[in-house]
Order: C-alpha cells, then sequence, then structure tokens
C-alpha cells in the first residue's frame, strides 16, 4: 500500500478521532482554568497522574468504569491542588504548574516501583473491548471516551454561554475584582472551574492509558502543553480548541504513517506536532480579531 | 503578581525546607521503609564522605549554570523552560567541535573553542523563542518546551546521522579541550566527577548577579520585570531586551556542557545531562536574584539528585523529584504569605 492512499484510508481517519481524544480533552481543562482567569500549564502533570490513577484502580478492583471514575477524581484532584496553590495561596500559576508537572513525572514513577516494582509500565489492564469484529471507524465512533469527550465540549461551550455557573467563571476570568465586587466568590468559582477542568483532562489522561492497555512512565508525552498551545490559538473558546486538537492529532496521526511508510528519518517527522504548534502560535499572533483575546483577568487576583 | 525581581526571604527558604523535610518522611514511611534508615544512607551518599560530597559538587555544577541561565531570563519576567533543550544542544556542539579540533591543540585555545560552540548553541536555539516571543508576542513557556522536544529529535537525528561516529556516541574531544578534575587540587574528591566547571560556574553566578546591578542591560532587565509598559514608555527598546535577555539565557545554559560533556565524559552521548534543564527552574525559583541564593540552591538540588542515587536500591530516585516540586509550592507559598500586607 502506498503511503498516499493509507494516509486518506478510514484507520487514518479513525486513528485521528482517537489521538483527538487526549488532546481535547486537556484543552478543554485548560479552556475551563483560563477562562476563570488561572494559567494552567499544569495539564501535562494532570494527564499522567490520571493516567496511572485509572490503570491502577482499574488493576486493582477490575472494573474499567472504576478506572474511568479514577482518572477524572485523579485530575480534578490535581488541579485542585493547582487551584489551591494559585487561587488561596497566590504563587504564580506558572510556578506551580512547574512544580506540579515535576511531581507528577517523579510521583508516577515512583507510585509505579511502589505498585509494581517496574520503573517503565504497569501491567496490562483490559479497558474497554466494545464491538469488538465491527469496522475501525465504526469502533472509533462509538468509543466511550470520544463520545464523553465531544459531549463534554459541546457541554462546556453552552455551560460558558448560557449559564449562570458560567457567566460567573468567565467574569472572574474577566475582571476578578468587579466579579468580587458583586458577589460573586472568586476564590471557591476558580477553584470549582480549574477542578472542573482536571476532571475533563483526567478523562483524557485515562483515554491514554486505555487505548494503550497499560499505564507508561511519560506516557503523556507533551500532550498537555500542546493542548495549551490549542487553547491560545484557539483564542480560548472550547468548540475551536477542539477543532485546532484535531488538527494536531491528525498531524500526530500524520507522523505516525510516514514514519512507517516512507524511508524519512523518524526523529524529524516525530517533531512534525511540535513544529507545527510553533508555526501555529505564530499565525494567531497577529490576528485582530476581537473574540479570541485571553481573559482580561488571566493571572490577576482580586484586589 | 509574579515577584520575579524580588529577592527570596529566610522564612520563605525555611518552609521550603521543612516542607522538604516533612514530605521526604512521608513517602519514604509510606513506601515501607524507615524515614531515620534513609536519611542517615542520604547524609553517608552525600555529606558525610569526600566522595559524597564531591559527587554533590559534580551535581550541582550544572544546575548551577542552568540556574543562572533561567534566573537571568526571570529577571525580565521571562520563563525559559527550555534550558533542558538548550543544554542538549550545547553539549552536542561542545562534543562535535571539541573532537574536531587537532589532538595538540593547547587548553587555552580548544577549551574556549568548546565553550564558545556550546553557547552558541544555546543561543541560537534560544534564539527561536526569543524571536518568535519578540516579533509576534507568542508565550515563550510554550515554544520553549517545544524546543526542547524539537532539540531531543535533532540531537538524535544528529547523532544517527553520523555526529555519532562511536556507534552511540561522539568520539572524544581532544585533551586540551578537557576541563580537569577538582582531585589535582583537592585529593580526596578523588574518584568523584567533580571538576574545575564548578569554579566557573560559581563565577558565572556572581558574574551575572553583579550585572543585574552594575550594567545598563542588567538593569533595564529587571525594570522591564517590574514593569515592561513603563519601561516602553522610556523609550528602552523592551522587545529587543527580551530577545537578547533569552539569546543570553540560552547560552548560559549552553554553557553548562562544561559540567556535563567537557568536564565529566569528554564525549556526548543521548541523554547526557538530561534533567538538568528543568532542575535549573528549580534552582532559580528558589535562589532567585542572589548569587549566594543560586549557589546554596544549586548544593541542595545537587544533594537531592546525588542522595536519590544513593537511595535509589531502597526507594526509587523519583522521590527526590516529588520533593523537589514539594520544596518549589512552599518557598513560593511562603514568599506569597510575606508579600501580602496583614490584614
Amino acid at each position: 500500500m502506498s503511503a498516499l492512499s493509507v494516509v486518506f484510508s478510514a484507520t487514518m481517519a479513525a486513528q485521528t478521532l482517537r489521538m483527538t481524544i487526549p488532546y481535547a480533552s486537556a484543552a478543554l481543562g485548560g479552556v475551563l482554568s483560563e477562562r476563570s482567569g488561572v494559567v494552567n500549564i499544569a495539564l501535562e502533570g494532570v494527564l499522567l497522574s490520571s493516567a496511572l490513577a485509572s490503570v491502577a484502580v482499574h488493576h486493582g478492583t477490575g472494573s474499567a468504569v472504576a478506572g474511568v471514575l479514577a482518572g477524572i477524581a485523579g485530575g480534578a484532584l490535581v488541579s485542585a491542588v493547582h487551584a489551591t496553590l494559585v487561587v488561596r495561596g497566590r504563587i504564580d500559576a506558572i510556578v506551580s504548574g512547574i512544580a506540579i508537572n515535576l511531581a507528577a513525572a517523579g510521583g508516577t514513577r515512583f507510585l509505579l516501583r511502589a505498585l509494581y516494582g517496574s520503573s517503565s509500565n504497569s501491567p496490562s489492564v483490559a479497558g474497554f473491548r466494545l464491538l469488538e469484529g465491527s469496522h475501525v471507524l465504526v469502533r472509533t465512533i462509538f468509543d466511550p471516551f470520544l463520545i464523553l469527550t465531544a459531549l463534554a465540549v459541546a457541554g462546556a461551550a453552552w455551560m460558558l454561554r448560557h449559564t449562570r455557573f458560567g457567566l460567573r467563571l468567565r467574569a472572574c476570568g474577566e475582571d476578578p475584582s468587579a466579579a468580587q465586587a458583586v458577589g460573586v466568590h472568586v476564590v471557591g468559582m476558580r477553584t470549582a472551574a480549574v477542578a472542573l477542568g482536571g476532571a475533563v483532562c483526567g478523562l483524557g489522561g485515562t483515554a491514554l492509558a486505555y487505548d494503550l492497555h497499560q499505564f507508561q512512565a511519560g506516557m503523556s508525552g507533551g500532550r498537555g502543553f500542546i493542548a495549551l498551545a490549542a487553547v491560545i490559538v484557539s483564542g480560548w473558546r472550547p468548540l475551536v480548541a477542539a477543532a485546532a486538537c484535531l488538527t494536531f492529532a491528525g498531524l500526530d496521526a500524520l507522523q505516525i504513517v510516514l514514519q512507517n511508510q516512507t524511508t524519512a528519518p523518524s526523529e524529524l517527522l516525530a517533531v512534525l506536532p511540535f513544529v507545527a504548534t510553533l508555526v501555529a502560535l505564530v499565525l494567531v499572533a497577529n490576528r485582530g480579531d476581537a473574540a479570541a483575546r485571553p481573559p482580561e483577568g488571566l493571572g490577576k487576583h482580586p484586589s | 503578581m509574579s515577584a520575579t525581581a524580588q529577592r527570596r526571604s529566610a522564612p520563605a527558604a525555611l518552609a521550603g525546607l521543612s516542607a522538604g523535610w516533612l514530605a521526604f518522611c512521608l513517602l519514604v514511611w509510606l513506601y515501607g521503609a524507615s524515614p531515620s534508615g534513609m536519611a542517615s544512607l542520604l547524609f553517608h551518599g552525600t555529606w558525610g564522605t569526600s566522595y559524597g560530597i564531591g559527587q554533590v559538587l559534580f551535581k550541582a555544577t550544572p544546575l548551577l549554570f542552568t540556574g543562572v541561565a533561567v534566573d537571568l531570563a526571570l529577571r525580565a519576567g521571562l520563563f525559559n523552560i527550555g534550558a533542558e533543550g538548550q543544554l542538549a544542544v550545547g553539549s552536542l556542539a561542545a562534543a562535535v567541535v571539541g573532537s574536531r579540533l587537532p589532538q595538540g591543540t593547547p587548553a587555552i585555545v580548544a577549551a574556549p573553542i568548546a565553550l564558545a560552540a556550546a553557547m552558541a548553541a544555546g543561543a541560537a536555539w534560544a534564539g527561536v523563542p526569543a524571536i518568535l516571543k519578540g516579533r509576534f508576542g507568542a508565550h515563550e513557556v510554550i515554544s520553549t518546551i517545544m524546543m526542547n522536544r524539537i532539540a531531543d529529535a535533532a540531537v538524535g537525528f544528529g547523532l544517527a546521522a553520523g555526529l555519532a561516529e562511536t556507534g552511540v556516541r561522539t568520539r572524544d574531544v581532544v585533551p586540551g579541550a578537557r576541563v580537569p578534575r577538582l582531585d589535582v587540587l583537592v585529593p580526596s574528591f578523588r574518584g568523584s566527577a567533580v571538576s574545575f566547571a564548578l569554579v566557573a560556574a560559581i563565577a558565572t553566578a556572581f558574574l551575572v548577579v553583579e550585572s543585574y546591578r552594575r550594567t545598563r542591560f542588567g538593569r533595564e532587565l529587571g525594570l522591564i520585570g517590574q514593569n515592561a509598559r513603563a519601561m516602553q514608555a522610556e523609550k528602552v527598546p523592551v522587545r529587543r531586551r527580551i530577545e537578547q535577555a533569552l539569546v543570553v539565557s540560552g547560552a548560559i545554559a549552553g554553557a553548562a556542557s562544561l559540567g556535563t560533556v567537557l568536564g565529566y565524559k569528554g564525549y556526548f552521548e543521548e541523554g547526557l545531562g538530561a534533567g538538568a534543564g528543568f532542575g535549573g527552574l528549580a534552582v532559580a525559583l528558589l535562589g532567585r536574584g542572589t548569587a549566594v541564593g543560586l549557589v546554596l540552591a544549586a548544593l541542595l538540588f545537587g544533594t537531592l539528585q546525588q542522595g536519590g542515587l544513593a537511595l535509589n536500591a531502597h526507594v526509587p530516585k523519583e522521590l527526590m523529584d516529588v520533593l523537589s516540586g514539594v520544596v518549589i509550592c512552599a518557598v513560593a507559598l511562603g514568599d506569597a504569605a510575606q508579600r501580602r500586607p496583614a490584614r
């Protein structure tokens, strides 16, 4: 089969959709957090810790659903730590994010050795095995993680625009002092928004681990940071962010195909998503789109 | 919001150390080992023997370089998370250039040439985020992280494409380009890998921190970090300074290859010096703005790294990464609490 026919195959489409899940859920977590005014570079650490949490609970209980819930709870928990440090403790959000990513990278390896005596990967878990034997595209479209992520993206977009919670969340992100003055509990709202975002991101970490049927050390592989770039490229909008993630995932899937199908050096193809991220950041930097600006109160505390 | 130009306070540093100690005891206990036993093992593996001290100093050397690099960018309010990648390409450049010099090149020529290659490579790698930030306003946190990933791939590609002439690593650098071990001066360090690169790192720390006060460039960086808009109004070329800060930061991060390639292995292989860039972030966040603070922070994280190796047979060495995260947060919390006016 030629490289071109592989690129335009159903397998490739399915692959792209599957790879979008962790990117999109992490990006949605970033949108929720940053729209409330909290910079979140901890997404990478959240993906990693939720991936381990889901596999550990799945492996321990034998229930894939319990694993998903653990991944979501783990993501929310780690994000709540970030929120507490930044919103209550008022430390710089980048500093907190760096510390959490560092602790998550080390902590997951520590736990891997504590739980399974391995420094690289967990024992394998079953994950979900639905619709076995059906076409790969059908199996992907009815993948519970894809459906949940799509619902979360649509739900978050609606929530931000049409609900009281969403309005207050945005108010905290645009002008925390004004929000506080009219009686919004800024600290509580922001903590809730970041933790909610962490829960969504945790769904992505779980999907990542279930996809490989195990946890591997460092398996988030920079996806949290690319997702954050997608947040910026999207102008902090859930639907656009998901679309940006679809593009990044497509490039990721493409580089894997090209690695298998061509003789081009694999190292050069592997950087494709990262270079694309840089290019995307440059392309959006100078646009005059008024809807695509960062929240006004991003990183500011109420006075 | 960010107090990038502020000095670190003693109570905050103390809070960090206590929190780190508590986390150590808790995690070791949870793992099922004895905290007091591990603590004594940690001490004997680091400050308890002259070999251990030498190893701590060896681990602290690249950390101090990258710490100073991150601190300089932080001065201007920039987070250079790319020290990791800048050090990787710098180390490769030092090894490639250092090994291609004529065999008999005297040290006075060879070492500066290899160092210059490393610094140029680090500066070039930081140049991309610098331009993206200065010209396009792209956030340096994301672009430097992307450049780390690209550095990994570029280094791997470079080695695979022929720079690794002896299989997985580059050739040895010429003898003149090697930085001598410190045991020629202090015989009791024999066996440990600490080299004169440590002296260069400490000198760099004092030189850079001194330049914050004594040079126009340094003063402007500090003021940009405090209020970039005011500096713009004062006709300071803020964008240019930001670009320069990142490039200089990258050059200093590249110089850390003095401690990894030129002072230690004498060649480059994939993964050599890995982690020193991220460690430099911790060093800079802790020792921010003062040379003594940076040196002490580098010693602390050097101790944690070496101590992690000493414990690894009993407790996973990754414990130390968790501790680093805890210490960073606790110190930042202590700082924030002090900054906030008492109500």
